[in-house]
């Protein structure tokens, strides 16, 4: 068999077995896992199990503008109506009566089980007089007067206790029935998917489905509509969206300007192709690798690729254009070890990756090692087989754009004093480089974030920050340990730390705390004698009251009420709201609402002492995320300087003279300190991508400046300035590519690594050593 | 010139006493009250009861729009209405309505507002009104034109002297009254 043929076949065979493993194997995934601890603190498991379970995370909000109020009132409830019957969505709520009064009936006919004021001591003869006398005395407020149809059932007062719990929290505002923003020119509803916050294709579908069914109806009630949707559903769908857009868009980009790059030097439309042979053998072994190791691939690893074309095709344009003149023997023996070293020198910066507790930078450094690794191997080992004789016209070439090359060296002062301006620069204004808040990160745009903000405020359901969470192995555990921190946090309530909490436990109790409850009632001629000596002289008379000893006697018997008995009301909303239940177990959250008036924050001290000796655990969200994100940006300076520290030891371990070790790193430090000084000057707030991508400066830009120590032995040629010339040309292209994303994480690497290539590759090029301006 | 002549003839007509007490008198005198502090005591009659429920207290208006209703005994509640926004405070716990979210309770506290403010547009517009009696001792019957709010209020009855308010009583629909009787403290 031809070695032609014979590489081509092994080529294509690797190629298919992995592109078939990675369609067997690999699930792609576009939601906020790329952020999200791999190693959590039992802290950060509520954060990411939030982030990722939550029924917050199932909430969509949505504002009809346009038209005017009683029309868009119409198409609210037209909306609902119809949402409710897709099945989508397990509640769409714009502010119908009816709605409620499902919720009042169950708090009605479980009052028993549900109040915590039920006690033995209540139903005493002292205790029921002091109820009663409250319940008529309650008749004479505006709000008491509600509850007169219940009087004579619930003489105790139960009923307005437990409407009270329910009523915590405010209310939109309301017109013609439905609610509205607090100037009234917006119609807004709050809809719950039945999809899972994490479940992005689930809830893609829910959005299809409000968008579908609001162009449907829209018309019937005018032309001049606008529904706006927020929520964090929508944010992973558009972000996902984003990235998909982003792959295709940046992947197109960077493949054409590269192969424009190749084209003006070869020429030849059969050597462009077989560059595409490094291209997508270090794509598929990295994709592969990713799913091999983590299972998921991540779609910003994914539009990471774009960048890594780039320095894939590097390889082929070492060979083609190196080994021209002197054949692929002389091109291994010659050129192959430097190669090699910029594959260890990429290697080992980007392996420093890999120990990142922040998965989506373990997965890009594990993508780049294996792409990097694969292209050079099937440019050391397949390539040649393929590509056959090459013209050698390649390396004949003048050097390209040799005349300022040659002219760079003069200004090798002047460079080193703007170096230092750099740094004086830098170190002036340490304290505002770095964006300390994880929001960098988030490829929610700013004006989707207002239009959040806005709903969320229209519907008052404002994000949540002071949580205690209890966990336990079932549910009935899980509810009694919320029913002991809620009564630890009580203390907190009455004393006005706290404004109040939320639990699950208020409508649905633990069995234990029903049972208790269910105990303290008395049975029905013990109750009859008992009120009949509490009412004596009330103006509320025991003879009123045989609903009461009817529903107390009913109550004494009723079974365990359970979440199903709940099915379809805002309680069972409430309840799931706050109870999660996964393969961790069960655990339950209490949403703590901080003190009215001062800023909102509360006193983390008192509440952790409330909690002291409990298994319950407090928890700051916003503080959680930026303890999160500080310790990712700790653990990535931490990994850069390690990264930076291998590819340097690599290089003075191979180079041993002290000479050559500073001709090769100074052009990369100089760089590393540029780009950092160039990107605050632009107003860039650097975070920690941007520090990833100083480490990618060094370990990608060294490959460059190699190529300029190894003409120091004064064997340079045109064939390796050009090969340079055009393979830092292509990394910049890749990389800076990344600079076109929407994406802050491949934005950040892009404007971070592209200007830096180019910059090192003229650095070195400056301080190679004289005798390679005597080619000039 | 002969505007300005017709306008001092009317000018000058106006204060003249009217031959009968009316309506448009009676606003009058409600529009020129400045308003102040005064005592009250409310009495429920309700059919669930044996005996009347009675809360007394303070009520303090400030004309055009602010009403502050504390009720001290039998138990305090302060109920304050501002503009369209009504608060209730009660057990250290605060509840605010927004009354344009509730147009049958925002008719029905246009009533009091209406009357205080003397606003008869305001009050007709939900209500027949019937004047009786004279400037010093004056009763004024609400009857309600909206269906919607006969369900809540069957009649409303105001009594008073000049500006100033005595006494309103409530029919529910379901036969409860409540009276609340008004006794000016002086003062603003």
């Amino acid at each position: 068999m031809r070695p032609a043929l014979k590489s081509a076949l092994i080529w294509l065979a690797a190629m298919a077995v992995g592109l078939w493993l990675i369609y067997s194997q690999a699930r792609f995934n576009a939601d906020m896992s790329f952020f999200l601890p791999s190693e959590p603190t039992p802290e950060q498991q509520v954060l990411v199990d939030q982030i990722r379970e939550g029924a917050v995370t199932r909430l969509l909000m949505a504002a009809i503008s346009g038209g005017d109020a009683q029309r868009r009132a119409a198409l609210s409830q037209a909306l609902r109506q119809q949402l409710l019957q897709t099945e989508h969505f397990i509640s769409v709520e714009n502010g119908v009566q009816e709605s409620l009064d499902r919720d009042r009936d169950l708090l009605l006919a479980h009052r028993y089980v549900l109040s915590p004021a039920v006690t033995p001591e209540r139903f005493t003869e002292a205790g029921l007089r002091a109820a009663i006398t409250d319940s008529v005395d309650f008749l004479l407020s505006p709000l008491g007067a509600l509850f007169k149809p219940y009087l004579t059932r619930d003489p105790t007062g139960e009923l307005p206790t437990l409407i009270r719990q329910l009523n915590a929290s405010a209310q939109p505002a309301s017109r013609h029935g439905v609610w509205v923003s607090p100037d009234g020119e917006r119609a807004v509803l709050l809809a719950q998917t039945r999809a899972l916050g994490s479940d992005t294709d689930g809830q893609e579908a829910a959005l299809n489905a409000f968008n579908a069914a609001f162009a449907a109806l829209s018309p019937r009630f005018g032309d001049d509509f606008r529904l706006t949707l927020s929520g964090p559903g929508k944010f992973a769908v558009d972000a996902r969206a984003t990235i998909k857009d982003d792959i295709q868009r940046l992947t197109l980009i960077s493949m054409l300007a590269i192969f424009a790059v190749l084209f003006t030097v070869y020429r030849s439309a059969r050597l462009i192709l077989l560059s595409l042979l490094p291209i997508l053998s270090g794509v598929v072994a990295g994709v592969l690798a990713v799913a091999l190791a983590y299972g998921t691939v991540f779609g910003i690893t994914v539009g990471f690729g774009a960048a890594l074309i780039g320095e894939a095709v590097d390889y082929s344009t070492y060979y083609f254009v190196q080994s021209g003149r002197s054949g692929v023997a002389a091109w291994r023996h010659r050129f192959w070890p430097t190669v090699r070293l910029g594959v260890l020198t990429s290697v080992f910066g980007f392996a420093a990756l890999l120990f990142s507790g922040f998965p989506g930078l373990a997965q890009l450094g594990l993508y780049s090692i294996a792409g990097v690794v694969a292209a050079a191997l099937v440019a050391r080992y397949t390539l040649p087989d393929l590509a056959g004789p090459l013209p050698g016209r390649l390396a004949e070439r003048p050097p390209l754009a040799l005349n300022w090359i040659c002219a760079l060296p003069r200004a090798r002062w002047p460079m080193l004093v703007l170096a230092l301006v750099a740094l004086t620069y830098i170190v002036v204004e340490r304290q505002t480089l770095w964006q300390a808040d994880i929001s960098a990160l988030s490829t929610v745009s700013t004006a989707d974030a207002r239009a959040d903000g806005e709903l969320r405020s229209d519907l008052g359901t404002a994000d949540s920050r002071y949580f205690v969470v209890v966990r336990a192995a079932d549910q009935e555990s899980v509810l009694q340990a919320a029913e002991q921190a809620a009564a630890r946090l009580e203390p907190l309530v009455a004393d006005g730390t706290l404004a109040g909490y939320d639990s699950p436990t208020r409508f649905l109790p633990s069995q234990a705390t029903q049972a208790a409850r269910r105990a303290a009632l008395p049975e029905p001629g013990e109750l009859a004698r008992r009120l009949q000596d509490a009412s004596e002289g009330l103006p509320l008379s025991a003879a009123r009251l045989q609903a009461f000893i009817d529903d107390v006697a009913a109550a004494r018997v009723a079974p365990v009420l359970t979440r199903e008995a709940l099915a379809g009301s805002h309680l069972e909303l409430a309840v799931s709201a706050l109870t999660l239940h996964n393969e961790h177990g069960w655990s339950v959250l209490l949403p703590l609402h901080p003190a009215a008036g001062g800023d909102l924050s509360i006193p983390v001290a008192r509440v952790q002492a409330a909690l002291a000796g409990s298994d319950a655990l407090f928890i700051d969200m916003k503080g959680e995320f930026d303890a999160l994100y500080a310790s990712y940006l700790d653990e990535a300076i931490l990994l850069s300087l390690a990264g930076v520290a291998a590819v340097l030891l690599t290089l003075a371990v191979v180079l041993r003279q002290p000479r050559r070790f500073v001709t090769v790193t100074l052009p990369l430090v100089l760089a590393v300190l540029f780009v950092v000084a160039g990107l605050h000057l632009a107003g860039q707030a650097l975070h920690l991508l941007h520090l990833i991508g100083l480490l990618l400066i060094v370990a990608v830009g060294s490959n460059y400046s190699l190529f300029f120590d190894l003409a120091e032995d004064g064997r340079h040629d045109p064939g390796t300035l050009n090969s340079t010339l055009i393979a830092t040309l292509t990394t910049a292209i890749g990389f800076g590519t990344l600079a076109l994303s929407q994406v802050p994480v491949l934005q950040a690497i892009g404007v971070t690594v592209g200007p830096g290539a180019l910059i090192v590759f003229l650095l070195s090029a400056m301080f190679a050593p004289r005798r390679i301006s005597q080619g000039c | 010139m002969r505007r300005a002549l017709l306008c001092c003839l009317f000018a000058c007509l106006a204060p003249l006493p009217a031959a009968a007490f009316d309506l448009g008198d009676l606003m009058r005198h409600l529009v020129a009250h400045p308003g102040g502090k005064a005592r009250f005591v409310e009495t429920k009659h309700l059919a669930v009861l044996d005996q009347p429920l009675v809360a007394r207290g303070e009520m303090t208006y400030t004309p055009p729009g602010r009403l502050e209703k504390r009720t001290l005994s039998p138990k305090q509640e302060t109920l304050l209405l501002e503009g369209n926004r009504l608060s209730l405070q009660r057990d250290r716990q605060t509840l605010s309505i927004d009354l344009a979210s509730q147009p049958q309770a925002l008719a029905f506290i246009d009533s009091i507002r209406g009357i205080l403010a003397g606003n008869r547009q305001a009050l007709e517009q939900n209500y027949s009104l019937h004047l009786a009696g004279r400037l010093d001792q004056w009763t004024l019957t609400l009857l309600p034109r909206d269906m919607k709010i006969a369900e809540l209020v069957l009649r409303i009855t105001v009594q008073g002297s000049r500006g100033q308010l005595r006494a309103i009583e409530y029919l529910q629909a379901d036969g409860d009254r409540t009276e609340l009787r008004i006794e000016p403290s002086g003062g603003q």
